[in-house]
């Protein structure tokens, strides 16, 4: 079975499971005796080790299958949840994120064997079930797997119908053999309908399936108990066929014999009609061929990009948005009729018509931006969700006692900022476990509770997302930075007695500052802070930290909405175009020039009582053409708690704007972000605003 | 250039390769066809503060910025008024992103083997020098071979 084209639904599908596996388990820590919770990571291990075999990841499959068993075990009360179990647990979870990981590479599970983990988990269950239980008490301890009774089936006492034979018996006059078989299913096994798909669908290239007991329906419905019965004719010999269904996983046994019809008498008026039965069985095996042919033709491709993962990255997307995109689009449509309606019609009001209809077409295009947007949004929480786990083995490994609680796992982020932030936001989170929280002494003796509080809070803030990392540890010692700072030679003793603290801890994003006394492997290598800030620049976002020594700092990282389209505002200087993002903008001023008011040389404004620094971009863009005015037009631009206000020559208007890349032979320009295309096709540049503060 | 190859394969195997051969003042420069996406007239170029000298800015190229630059300036020449002959070749290489260079014209294509190319001698009092690769002959004329890769990757 050729399964490559459902390589990316597997991927995607084990990263939930395992996602969920890693919040169950911690769950379950906290809560050993939750039969919900262990259902849980029972059911989601299940589903892990038939998709994993259903692929023919066979060491993927070996593992979930030891680790099912396991919590087989616990299910059933035989066990108990210790935290040793916990451990191990988290062990198989890593190990297979590391075959996620490497399928996800290069479409193979690689040939790690974790052998240890598998042990390890064999002698706990060992160890922890002296008495070895038989296969059928499980049965009858877990309630659950209690269905409505029935006999076990048995093709031998199933009564063929008269047309099914007549149709055996024509298969026969064509040389093909009429078999009976049985297929029993493993007992713990949660999806057999599942299974007996697969089992049906192995059989396909054989030959015909004429009559299962019970009725394919009743099988999909999985209204049978652990066995069902089939008849099939084949030209193949009975052991092939009995191959092919064990080879399906969780099939505990199939026997099956030839059978002979020749006593059984014909019964032709039935016949016609019901002869269709066959066929419908069919149905789901040409469904899944359909699948296979569409994905096929991404293959070649996969090939061709080395090194790079095998699967695209994917979006998820909800059906009713995509419904609204399909809406907008068939208005777009409408409009451009409407517009070519227009101008082929010569009467006087054409321009009015022509302005309205572009009227129009503006609002479908903001709309359509907006919907598209929402399609590339993503919630934090698949990023977010791996952190309590991770901070969990912090406070293992630290032996620090420290809690995290999250709010806002649903806040929503652009795919792309998705993708790039997790690394950063885990750099913060290990740097507030690692430093900012105290060990237990010192933290009773400073009258804290015992364990820390990490808390991550996300929210949206107008066209920004925030991200807060607070701790109650610490706090930075801005004196020890300082000294550090002088000791290192970052900054002499004289610029150090000049900078304020907000300028001293700024430092510490600065590459190689690390000011933790020793090296851990968690963190304080010196590389961290800066490099998460060189990624937060790059997406275009910034950090800013709030620290207060003895009670905790803050990271509050802030991130755009959306990376591609913004609203700027346009500006001109000499004969230039520049546009300034509007979320950045706070007013604009007209100024006159006597007002300027000079600080420490600096030129300043004062507006509704606060000092203003003010930048005549002109000189920072170079720009030689003059321009003589008795007043300034001033742009005020905010940023966190900093302010600026830009000097430019004219205001052209707010505008939507589509952000390019400058290419990355200028892009060590750090004065913009990228350029934009205008409508008369002239190229504007985008002015990085958190640079010019 | 297939064919090419076929009447070659008589004699003698020899590698052809095609040039696109475009002027600076009276020097002749000649760019591996492979390396050239596209040649378009000259049009308005954004000029970007703050980026290395010769780089005269971006362009939009169907929806695209593609950043300039000036083969003169790159090569420490004087630059000229522009006329309607200056063209943008749009270079692009696997390695980066396209990048256009503005020459003074584009002549002809060229095809030269082997035998007509000869490696140039370094001479470090000539800046040029470093993004020449070779030096091709051509019915009595010499052709600068352009190091396409030298002449668009940043020195750090």
């Amino acid at each position: 079975m050729d399964v490559s084209q459902y390589l990316e639904i597997f991927i995607d599908e084990t990263k939930e499971h395992l996602e969920s596996l890693n919040t169950r388990v911690l769950e379950l820590e906290k809560d050993p005796n939750n039969s919900d919770t262990i259902n849980e990571i029972f059911r989601a291990a299940h589903s892990l080790k038939g998709m994993a075999g259903t692929m023919g990841y066979k060491r993927m499959q070996r593992l979930t299958h030891d680790m099912e068993n396991v919590f087989s075990e616990v299910r059933s009360g035989k066990m108990a949840v210790s935290a040793e179990l916990v451990d191990i647990v988290f062990q198989c979870l890593d190990a297979l994120e590391e075959y996620l990981t490497c399928i996800t590479e290069t479409a193979d599970e690689g040939t790690n064997d974790n052998e240890p983990i598998i042990s390890r988990l064999n002698a706990v269950l060992k160890g922890e079930t002296a008495v070895p239980a038989a296969p059928k008490e499980k049965t009858n301890a877990s309630t659950e797997e209690k269905k409505e009774a029935s006999q076990q089936a048995d093709f031998r006492a199933v009564v063929l119908k008269d047309f099914e034979i007549t149709a055996a018996k024509e298969a026969i006059n064509k040389g093909m053999n009429f078999y009976g078989l049985t297929v029993q299913v493993e007992e713990n096994c949660i999806l057999k309908s599942a299974r007996a798909f697969l089992v049906f669908k192995n059989l396909e290239p054989f030959g015909e399936v004429i009559r299962s007991e019970p009725g394919i329906q009743d099988i999909e419905d999985e209204k049978f108990e652990w066995s069902f019965s089939l008849f099939i004719v084949s030209k193949e010999p009975i052991q092939k066929i009995l191959d092919a269904i064990l080879n399906v996983s969780e099939i505990k046994s199939a026997v099956g014999e030839e059978i002979s019809l020749e006593e059984k008498p014909e019964a032709p008026e039935e016949k016609l009609e019901k002869e269709v039965v066959p066929v419908s069985e069919e149905k789901p095996v040409t469904e899944t061929k359909e699948q296979a042919t569409k994905p096929a033709a991404q293959k070649p491709q996969q090939a061709n990009n080395n090194g790079k993962p095998v699967v695209n990255r994917s979006v998820r997307v909800d059906i009713d948005k995509l419904d609204v995109l399909m809406n907008l689009v068939s208005e777009l449509i409408t409009a451009k009729n409407g517009i070519v309606s227009v101008s082929d019609s010569d009467k006087d009001d054409a321009a009015q018509q022509i302005r309205e209809q572009v009227e129009y077409l503006e609002s479908i295009t903001t709309s359509l931006h907006e919907s598209v947007m929402k399609v590339r949004m993503v919630p934090i929480e698949s990023v977010v969700s791996r952190f309590p786990r991770m901070v969990r083995d912090l406070s293992k490994k630290l032996d620090k006692k420290m809690e995290l609680y999250m709010t806002g796992e649903d806040t929503e982020l652009d795919r792309t900022v998705i993708d790039e932030i997790g690394d950063p936001l885990m750099h913060i989170l290990r740097n507030s476990a690692d430093h900012g929280i105290e060990s237990k002494e010192l933290r009773l003796e400073r009258g804290k509770p015992e364990a820390g509080s990490i808390y991550l809070d996300a929210y949206q803030d107008g066209n920004n997302v925030v991200i807060e990392v607070r701790d109650d540890g610490n706090g930075i010692d801005v004196e020890r930075v300082r000294n550090k700072a002088i000791e290192k030679g970052t900054i002499t003793k004289e610029q150090a007695n000049n900078m304020d603290d907000k300028a001293i801890i700024d430092l510490l994003f600065r590459p190689s500052f690390s000011t933790a006394e020793k090296i851990s492997d968690v963190s304080g290598r010196g590389v961290g802070l800066d490099v998460v800030k060189t990624k937060i620049e790059g997406l275009g976002g910034d950090i800013e930290v709030h620290t207060e020594l003895g009670e905790g700092s803050t990271f509050i990282i802030r991130l755009p909405l959306t990376l591609a389209i913004i609203q700027a505002l346009m500006v001109t200087l000499g004969d230039e175009k520049y546009a300034i993002p509007l979320s950045t903008i706070q007013t604009i001023e007209d100024i006159p020039i006597s007002d300027i008011k000079y600080v420490r040389g600096k030129e300043v404004i004062s507006i509704r009582e606060n000092v203003i620094p003010i930048i005549r971009l002109r000189e920072i863009l170079d720009v030689t053409e003059t321009h003589e005015s008795q007043d300034l037009i001033v742009v005020i631009i905010q940023k966190g708690d900093k302010k600026a206000g830009l000097v430019v020559d004219q205001l052209i208007g707010q505008q939507e704007i589509v952000i390019k890349s400058l290419g990355k032979h200028l892009n060590n320009n750090k004065l913009l972000s990228g350029a934009t295309i205008l409508g008369d096709g002239e190229v504007a540049l985008i002015l990085d605003v958190n640079t010019l503060l | 250039m297939e064919e090419l190859r076929y009447e070659l394969e008589g004699e003698k195997k020899l590698e052809v390769t095609q040039f696109i051969v475009t002027k600076i003042g009276n020097e002749q420069y000649g760019i591996d066809i492979k390396y050239v996406d596209n040649i378009v007239r000259m049009q308005k170029i954004t000029r970007v503060p703050k980026a290395p000298h010769y780089y005269k800015g971006v362009i939009n190229l169907r929806g695209e910025i593609i950043p300039v630059m000036s083969l003169r300036l790159k090569f420490d020449l004087e630059e000229i008024a522009e006329t309607k002959d200056f063209r943008i070749i749009i270079i692009k290489t696997d390695k980066s992103n396209s990048v256009g260079v503005v020459v003074d014209s584009v002549s002809e294509v060229v095809s030269l083997d082997e035998e007509h190319m000869e490696k140039t001698t370094v001479d470090g009092n000539d800046s040029r020098m470093q993004y020449i690769a070779m030096l091709g002959k051509y019915e009595e004329t010499l052709i600068s071979i352009v190091n396409v890769e030298s002449l668009i990757t940043e020195k750090e």
